[in-house]
């Protein structure tokens, strides 16, 4: 099947510095592309080398078979939404969302009612006439969704675009973006540097450090089989170990407390440092005799049965085939 | 908050300063409403408007009516150009170019010099070329050297918080760089664009050293009030402040109901 977005070789230098190294991407159509990673590692000048607002030091970009490498943001068939919404602070709700209409020359009419059904898609109607500084945080995000769809793009790309909302809004506006983006059939790209975030949203995810992609694959493949240690780090939920067969990654949540340090299956044994409640599960801190530090997150039953204590002795213990290997020369 | 001998202080102070900015124009204002047989002083000898009139008839010395043309004439062409050349400059100086830092300081340097020295070198100037010198041409030329600099550094405040993602997602919606001059940068700093140019006009209007030695034959308004201050000993000079107060504050004022009406219709 065809791409809807290709990135070949794709890369950014700001002088010597690389912002991004080469990287190659392929992103099936209609579907959830988080571009996931700590800051600097070049995902937002990768969001906007697709998008046209940041040129492109080497490499090619094709969107839907076209190559758009030197064509302006408009002609590529994307559209952005920035981190900051970059709403007109002059021009009302309405307004806005029918500014790309307005730019085509589409009447004063035609393009008012056409934002109409755009606002209603982000279930505004009713703050048509406000202008940004009168709409809260949410609002005005939907509204600089609504301005970003009514071109029609092929693909869409989000700038963090829950950063800058409360824990609570965030979830609910999650499910609204991936609900438009099923509806709509269309590519979201979407930057984060939230891994939950991704998880929750992506088709597909794409892990990013120091320029270079880490690992591109379904998010449950990434929690499953993280290619780097970086990657374990960085998804979270793993104890990345050093042990005498070589370097692996646990899942905490496939972590246990051995009651001794039987022989049998793996197992790392030390002193609890910390144990920390977090309601429908408990938190358990060890750091072993060579001091490497490992975590296991129990559910609250299992920990209550037979709590422990910081300072206490304690082993952590897991099935041999939950230890997943990873590769050593990586960090 | 501070004490209260502090407080007492900072209101003397400001007392002060309100007395010293107000209290010579309000004197002003009063005396020219003195009586036709009034003089310079207080106290009134009756109250009438005939210091007014008298300042729209030929004068003894001095043309008011000419200057005071001469004067708006200016302030018009002064505040245009401010405002169409420093928006131009604030704009290409939102990105760096070769010798921009140069450039920059060169600008600036002019609101260093003495303005009689760039009144005298502009008159000298003139002289050696042998052009006439005139309020329309080197006085026009010397008083945008005090106009330009500070125009530029009001963009410059202005462009500092601007925030370049609303031209990207005007570029992102297909606008061209026109358009997006036009249907978004202008309209966001509109009210600071209508600054510039009352900064450009109340700075042309009472303009005194740049203007003194290049202005040529035909005088503006403050060189014929200071030729007026040496000769004439009637209200009359009281009168003409007041007009010109007045007109100040009308500029001013219709400025900000301009802004007002602006926001209102375009919902800033």
């Amino acid at each position: 099947m065809r791409a809807d977005v290709e990135l070949i070789g794709v890369t950014k230098r700001y002088g010597a510095a690389v912002a991004v190294d080469g990287i190659s991407l392929a992103i099936p159509p209609a579907s959830y592309c988080c571009l996931l990673g700590p800051s600097g590692c070049g995902k937002t000048s990768t969001l906007r080398m697709i998008a046209g607002h940041e040129s492109i030091s080497d490499g090619d970009i094709l969107l839907a078979g076209r190559n758009v490498t030197n064509l302006p943001p408009a002609a590529r068939g994307t559209a952005m939404m920035f981190q900051s919404y970059a709403l007109f602070p002059h021009l009302t709700a309405l307004e806005n969302i029918a500014f790309g209409l307005r730019m085509r020359g589409m009447g004063k009419a035609e393009r008012l009612a056409r934002a109409a059904e755009f606002l209603r898609l982000v279930q505004l109607e009713k703050m048509a006439d406000r202008l940004p500084t009168q709409l809260s945080g949410g609002q005005q995000q939907r509204v600089a969704l609504a301005r970003a769809l009514i071109t029609s793009p092929k693909v869409l790309l989000l700038d963090e675009p829950l950063s800058a909302l409360d824990p609570f809004l965030r979830t609910q506006m999650r499910e609204e973006l991936k609900r438009l983006q099923r509806e709509l059939g269309i590519t979201f790209i979407h930057v984060t540097h939230g891994q939950e975030e991704a998880m929750a949203l992506s088709d597909i995810a794409v892990v990013m450090d120091q320029g270079r992609i880490a690992q591109a694959a379904p998010p449950r493949e990434i929690f499953e089989k993280p290619a780097s240690a970086f990657v374990a780090r960085f998804i979270g939920g793993h104890n990345v170990l050093e042990l005498p067969q070589g370097r692996f990654a646990v899942r905490t949540d496939r972590t246990r407390l051995a009651p001794a340090p039987a022989g049998g299956g793996p197992h790392l044994s030390g002193h609890v440092t910390a144990v920390e409640y977090q309601g429908s599960a408990v938190r358990v801190v060890v750091q072993a005799r060579d001091g490497q530090t490992a975590e296991a997150l129990l559910p609250d039953s299992l920990f209550h049965a037979s709590p422990v204590a910081p300072g206490e002795a304690a082993t952590l213990g897991w099935e041999a085939q939950e230890a997943h290997p990873l590769p050593r020369d990586a960090a | 908050m501070p004490g209260p001998l502090a407080r007492l202080l900072l209101g003397g102070l400001f007392l002060l300063f309100v007395l010293f900015l107000y209290g010579p124009t309000f004197t002003i204002t009063i005396l020219s409403f003195q009586g036709p047989d009034g003089g310079l002083t207080f106290p009134m000898n009756g109250v009438s408007l005939h210091w007014f009139a008298r300042l729209f008839q030929p004068q003894a010395v001095g043309d008011l009516g000419a200057s005071m043309t001469r004067t708006l004439t200016l302030a018009a062409m002064v505040t245009a150009s401010t405002v169409v050349i420093s928006l131009a400059a604030g704009m290409a100086f939102r990105r760096r170019f070769r010798g921009s830092g140069v450039l920059f300081a060169l600008t600036i340097a002019s609101l260093i010099v003495p303005s009689i020295l760039v009144s005298l070198g502009i008159g000298l100037m003139f002289n050696m070329m042998e052009w006439e010198p005139a309020w329309y041409s080197s006085a026009f030329g010397a008083q945008l050297t005090w106009t330009l600099p500070f125009g530029l550094l009001i963009m410059f405040a202005v462009f500092n918080r601007f925030d370049r993602s609303w031209e990207e997602a005007a570029r992102d919606m297909g606008a061209t760089p026109w358009q997006s001059f036009w249907h978004v940068v202008l309209p966001i700093i509109a009210p600071s664009v209508v600054g510039i140019a009352l900064f450009g006009f109340t700075l042309s209007f009472d303009e005194f050293a740049r203007t003194l030695l290049t202005a040529g034959s035909g005088n503006t308004l403050p060189l014929e009030i200071l030729g007026m201050t040496t000769t004439v000993t009637t209200p009359v000079l009281y009168a003409l402040g007041t007009v010109s107060t007045a007109v100040s504050f009308l500029v001013i004022g219709g400025a900000i109901l301009g802004v007002r009406l602006l926001r209102k219709k375009k919902g800033f």
